[in-house]
């Protein structure tokens, strides 16, 4: 089976990789380049938990076709941190105890920065919508629902550098 | 197992090469195809992709709205022309399913999925098939037959748009909020002239193997004013002619039990 040549940009930087035919961008991500950020739960679209940027925008990287995003920017996790600086939303999860077993926490934290650098100052009801797609089996949402308020309010849709 | 992509850039090509192979499927959004690739579905080993830009526009065309089959649910939301959809189309998924499901793949969702479809059956949509075949049919038709469509490629659909946005009417039920599947979804069309209904349509989800009408809901409202006794008269045929299906959210006696309260709520107006 032939091989892919597929070239994106990854938080910033370049990357150009072979992908298999009919292979998924979460397992390019995590074994072609090895960013192990983006979580597999569901595979189904279900859970929300391999949540990436594509181009900005909330996409399931399960559910992606690695090829299709040839040219394109994607933006994980592993991008949100600069250097030792926490992200305003990564510092709030942590003060707010927005983890618990910590695994529905990339795909929140992807769904929520989305959100921010759309809406700096969103409602309630807008986190809550920003996050439905996205399912936490440990914290009932609130300290999630509330480390996002907070990281508004510290200015959580500033763009680092 | 390993499965080949092909990418086309004209739809006819991707048409041609769809109807050439039993096995093939194509490729939308992903949400249905990606998603069977990641659970080892078999009966498929190829993926047809399509980088036709037009497949993705939306444009008037008359009365009509034009939506390219590979126009995602997020796209729908934000189009001034498809504002009577938005709210069918705000309430499939959460946001990054909204920015994948594309209209031409809800047309095969099965199950508790293809709530646009729905709501496309009871607005008299028509689908339009792309290759050599090419050919337009009314969405009831296409639905009736859907497993025999799927070597034929959804082009895009053609949508009426109502004259009076007030006289289309959705509802979605499920048990989780704001993002739930859905245990069954109601659309209605409901026109009137001279104060009386006139081509009303009805259209539910999730209560069969694929979207359907409520006939007997219909011909309940054909020519009434929609006061409380025509809604009541209505309401009570609910499920009249129709088997609802038992899965992991609802019993098919459920279904049937509460078909007719969610139906007269949504043909009263009430809000939810």
């Amino acid at each position: 089976m032939a091989k892919k040549p597929v070239q994106f940009r990854l938080n910033g930087s370049e990357k150009a990789v072979f992908v298999d035919e009919g292979q998924n961008l979460l397992d390019v991500l995590r074994r072609g380049v090895g960013d192990l950020t983006p979580k597999y739960g569901c595979g189904q679209g279900t859970c929300g938990t391999c949540t990436v940027l594509i181009d900005g925008e909330p996409h399931l990287s399960c559910l992606t076709l690695a090829e299709t995003i040839d040219g394109r920017q994607v933006s994980t996790t592993a991008g949100l941190a600069r250097g030792s600086e926490l992200h305003p939303l990564q510092a709030a999860f942590m003060d707010g105890f927005a983890a618990q077993c910590g695994y529905c926490t990339p795909g929140m934290l992807m769904a929520a920065s989305a959100l921010l650098e759309r809406n700096p100052d969103p409602s309630r009801e807008d986190i809550v919508e920003a996050i439905s797609g996205n399912i936490c089996r440990c914290t009932g949402y609130e300290p999630i629902i509330n480390a996002i308020l907070a990281a508004a309010k510290a200015g959580g849709a500033r763009r680092y550098g | 197992m390993p499965v080949k992509v092909e990418t086309y850039d004209r739809v006819e090509e991707a048409a041609r090469a769809l109807s050439a192979s039993r096995s093939a499927r194509f490729l939308g959004g992903g949400t249905l195809v990606m998603r069977a690739v990641n659970a080892g579905d078999q009966s498929f080993d190829t993926i047809i992709r399509l980088r036709d830009p037009d497949f993705r526009t939306i444009r008037m065309q008359g009365d009509g709205l034009v939506i390219g089959a590979g126009v995602t649910m997020a796209a729908l939301v934000a189009n001034r022309d498809a504002v009577f959809l938005a709210p069918v189309a705000r309430v499939i998924g959460g946001p990054a399913i909204r920015n994948m499901a594309t209209v031409g793949g809800n047309l095969f969702a099965s199950g508790n999925y293809g709530d646009l479809a729905v709501a496309l059956l009871a607005l008299g949509a028509t689908v339009q098939l792309a290759g050599s075949g090419s050919r337009s049919m009314p969405i009831d038709e296409f639905l009736r037959d859907r497993d025999r469509h799927a070597t034929s490629l959804v082009q895009s659909v053609t949508v009426p748009r109502p004259r009076d946005p007030a006289t289309f009417r959705f509802t979605k039920v499920s048990r989780v909020k704001p993002k739930g599947v859905s245990l069954m979804s109601i659309a209605a069309l409901l026109p009137q002239s001279g104060g009386r209904v006139q081509g009303a349509r009805v259209a539910y989800g999730a209560m069969g193997p694929m979207p359907l009408r409520a006939i007997a809901v219909e011909r309940a409202l054909e020519g009434q004013a929609l006061d409380a006794a025509a809604i009541d008269r209505a309401a009570a045929l609910a499920v009249e002619g129709i088997a609802p299906p038992t899965d992991a959210l609802a019993s098919s006696w459920y279904r049937a039990e509460v078909a007719g309260v969610h139906l007269k709520r949504l043909l009263a107006g009430e809000r939810r």
